[in-house]
């Protein structure tokens, strides 16, 4: 089976925002990057559809050098081949998926996954976009996966419940947490993967479509109120919510 | 100009996001002497409607078919499409829901738009309409503005305000589309509901616990304090990985962005990760032995107290105040 898996390399979870010069984007210094943790199960699930069904896992990321880093990871808990997307511009997600569904076209992959989505921008449509480019279904939000000759089960996580999709290969499948738990890069598994070749391409132009004039921080919030330190606090902070607030 | 606004419906009962959505698209609409269009999709669903025109629609496209019962990701976004088609909608609006989120990228492909992903607030100047939405999970906001002559927005839940619905009605039309089996190529086929639970993306007050409880077992006066105040238990990343929660509870960066009108947050320290998920709660709740915890830098009111005695008692007079 030709399998696909998609990744990002986003900051880490433990990031303070802080606007770079630009104003359009964070400044990058002193910030932690890292696979994008959603991005990081679909590796994972990728691995044991080629356990189970046999054949190669690519994993390709769009972006500049520093997404090797990226790469590197997901090479050494177990893909056969690393492909980077070079083009270290801004992109929006639609421009970002445009070229992954070139490059899945190009390639012929049997499935795609990816992550639900990336922890940066919480877009939550480069799945969706790809696979409505390549015409093939897509199940997001995915925490459970069962893969037949041709065909799947897949239980998506919604509101209060989980639905349970039918759908046939190819496909996208974007993971959630919970759909597994990803394998740590063995020993073996990082020196391997500092040995196998990194492919790079430069892939089309694409317009982004969403275009951001300005990033800002959120609102300040203003100093709250400390209502006391015992249970006997209880019955004032009941009122001020009733009264004050007027949420209960 | 004309809008298209998805009104969500899940056995056969609006969600509240469909007059969220709706009355967003209102506001919207006013001010580009513009007029909303709803789209409702199901099985039997033309007689719910109606309800729409209440929040500022001026007609309902109702597509009815067995088939569209439950909810499939390629049959929806082909009649969405084909609805905004066929009104000449330039512009869509969705819910940021999962059914929301999972539709719009095929319907903005299919419709050769841009799409602004879970914005929390829509402006009009000059003209074009400009949004803001989240990223970082909340860290930070971007104004963006979309540049493809279709312009397809999702909104978070809970967000924008439907208000009371008043007496204005809606034309209602049904629109019969024409499927293949290829349409329902990826289609639910059961909805297995988590029995009684409210979900913290949609409640309206959330209280939610911490590594500060100690043991799972403790999750019993969350629970307590929760049904009482009709809220949803959610929990941070640390009750999640300890196994003392399941993950659709967990409030934060890799968890779920909540935005309820209050926030109770019990014996969570508040890491950067968590407070991104929360601080756009309207109120904000929180209970910690530790004064110097970063939640209380974002909480509204706080009680510096020990939560297995404060929160007992919060619960006991709720139930004082609610005559439970």
């Amino acid at each position: 089976m030709k399998i696909l898996v998609f990744v990002n390399h986003v900051p880490d979870t433990e990031t303070k925002v802080k606007i770079g010069s630009d104003g359009k984007v964070i400044d990058p210094a002193g910030v932690n990057y890292m696979l994008n943790p959603y991005d990081e199960i679909g590796v994972e699930e990728a691995l044991k559809t080629k356990q189970q069904f046999g054949g190669e896992v690519v994993v390709v990321s769009l972006g500049g050098d520093p997404n090797k880093e990226t790469l590197r990871k997901a090479l050494a808990m177990g893909c056969d081949k690393a492909v980077l997307l070079k083009d270290p511009a801004i992109r929006d997600s639609y421009a970002v998926a445009r070229s992954l569904a070139d490059y899945a076209k190009e390639y012929g992959a049997d499935v795609i996954f990816c992550g639900k989505q990336s922890i940066d921008y919480d877009d939550a449509q480069v799945g969706g976009l790809i696979a409505e480019m390549l015409g093939i279904p897509s199940v997001s939000v995915v925490v459970k996966l069962e893969i037949k000759e041709g065909h799947f089960i897949a239980e998506r996580e919604i509101e209060g419940g989980h639905e349970i999709v039918h759908s046939k290969l190819p496909a996208v499948i974007t993971a959630q947490k919970g759909l597994n738990e990803p394998r740590y890069p063995s020993l073996k598994g990082i020196m391997d993967a500092k040995r196998k070749p990194i492919e790079e391409k430069v892939p089309n132009a694409v317009e982004s479509r969403v275009v951001t004039e300005v990033m800002r921080k959120p609102p300040a919030k203003a100093q709250g109120k400390i209502v006391g330190s015992d249970a006997s606090a209880a019955a004032e902070l009941v009122r001020l919510l009733h009264e004050e607030a007027k949420v209960i | 100009m004309k809008i298209l606004a998805f009104a969500e419906q899940r056995n056969g009962q609006f969600k509240k996001t469909a007059f969220e959505i709706v009355k967003a698209a209102k506001t919207v609409a006013d001010q580009l002497n513009g007029e909303v269009i709803a789209v409702v999709i199901g099985k039997d669903i033309a007689s719910i409607a109606g309800q729409l025109g209440g929040f500022g629609a001026a007609k309902v496209i109702a597509v009815e078919d067995a088939r569209l019962e439950l909810y499939s990701t390629t049959a929806y976004s082909k009649v969405i499409a084909d609805v905004a088609t066929a009104q000449s909608a330039s512009i869509l609006m969705l819910p940021a829901s999962e059914m929301g989120k999972d539709v719009a990228p095929r319907v903005a492909v299919k419709l050769n738009g841009g799409l602004a992903a879970g914005c929390t607030m829509l402006t009009v100047e000059n003209g074009s309409v400009k949004a803001a939405r989240p990223v970082y999970a909340g860290k930070g906001l971007v104004d963006v503005v979309v540049t493809t002559s279709t312009k397809i927005f999702t909104l978070r839940p809970n967000v924008f305000t439907a208000g009371n619905s008043t007496d204005s009605s809606a034309v209602v039309e049904t629109m019969k589309i024409e499927f293949s089996d290829a349409d329902f190529s990826a289609a639910v086929k059961e909805v297995k509901a988590a029995s009684g639970k409210k979900d913290v993306a949609e409640a309206d007050i959330i209280v939610s616990g911490g590594r500060g409880l100690k043991g799972p077992e403790n999750f019993a006066m969350i629970e307590d304090l929760a049904g009482t105040l009709g809220a949803a238990v959610g929990a941070s990343r640390a009750a999640v990985d300890a196994g003392w929660r399941t993950h659709d509870e967990q409030v934060g960066q890799t968890g779920k962005t909540v935005s309820p009108s209050l926030y109770v947050a019990v014996a969570i320290s508040g890491a950067v990760q968590h407070l991104a998920g929360m601080s756009s709660s309207k109120y904000i709740v929180a209970v910690n032995k530790d004064k110097d915890a970063p939640i209380f830098s974002i909480a509204d009111y706080g009680i510096v107290g020990d939560a297995f005695e404060v929160i007992p008692a919060i619960t006991a007079e709720v139930k004082k105040l609610l005559g439970k």
